[in-house]
């Protein structure tokens, strides 16, 4: 049972490792928030996995509650991070682009087309 | 009424450790679930979120989704994105797509499993419902509902609309 925790344990490291080295790789603030947001992401869900493990084993071993509230609360954890880190990272991108950030070597900026029409209007209203 | 009795029972679900609880803590529970079912009644006036939403047949219908095409999505996205980390193969830009969701929590459901999976991450979303997504590598300029993020946009109608 506990080769699994190092398993998880090891599998949450490298993807916690990669969003880390993310960070150094992607030339902008959006393209750094996919690596900052998905490996981190995933990286901790595997490390509640880990978690989860080791307290399944030690409650098959003792039988006692408080490793399966363990579980419990790893659960609602992971839940909690799923919702809380999407919506941080749209929180961030949004605010990065209302503050005139641009998307580094983008290809294709459709917001910033859609702001220009939209700034043009509010103008000629005014 | 369900805001109180979930958040009471969130409250004592947190604080359990295996043992009894203290009546100490059932007291903080009930002063906790009662600051937070005035704070959600005062915020949601117009009733857009309502308790009726939740009945089985939805929430099981949630439950797989996250443990079906959300978990395999999310999967996917984290070895491309990894594998762009290393590569560091990017084509980045922002698309614009109007799914036609009409509700709010249809669109946050959407907006969140976009950023999650595979390369995109929803940067504003309009009043009317178009959202604006950044892709990290820009297959099409004018992409399609299934090219972004596969069925995500069923699944959000079914759920939340």
């Amino acid at each position: 049972m506990f080769i699994f925790v190092a398993i998880f344990v090891l599998i949450g490291l490298a993807f916690n490792l990669l969003g880390a080295i993310s960070l150094y790789r992607f030339p902008d603030v959006y393209t750094r928030l996919h690596g900052a947001t998905k490996c981190t992401t995933f990286g901790t869900l595997f490390s509640m996995f880990a978690v989860v493990a080791y307290a399944l084993g030690r409650l098959v071993m003792t039988g006692e509650a408080r490793f399966g509230v363990l579980i419990i609360h790893s659960a609602i954890a992971a839940f909690v991070l799923l919702v809380t880190n999407a919506t941080g990272a749209h929180a961030l991108a949004r605010a990065a682009h209302r503050s005139g950030l641009m998307p580094a070597r983008a290809v294709v900026d459709r917001l910033e087309e859609f702001d220009e029409v939209r700034a043009k209007r509010e103008g000629a209203q005014v | 009424m369900f805001i109180f009795v979930v958040s009471f029972l969130m409250y004592l679900l947190l604080v359990w450790s295996g043992g009894g609880i203290p009546l100490i803590e059932i007291l903080i529970a009930l002063g906790v679930a009662s600051v937070v079912t005035v704070a959600f009644r005062t915020w949601n006036r117009e009733r857009a979120v309502r308790s009726g939403r939740l009945d089985p047949k939805r929430v099981v219908d949630f439950l797989h989704y996250l443990f079906g095409p959300f978990a395999v999505g999310l999967a996917k996205a984290n070895i491309d994105v990894a594998k762009r980390v290393i590569t560091g193969e990017i084509r980045p830009g922002i698309v614009k797509i109007n799914p036609g969701l009409r509700t709010d929590i249809a669109r946050t459901l959407l907006a969140d499993s976009i950023t999650l999976t595979p390369g995109t991450l929803t940067v504003d979303v309009d009043d009317d419902g178009t959202f604006f997504i950044h892709w990290i590598y820009v297959e099409d300029e004018d992409p399609s509902e299934e090219q972004l993020y596969g069925s995500f946009g069923d699944w959000a109608r079914r759920l939340a609309e």
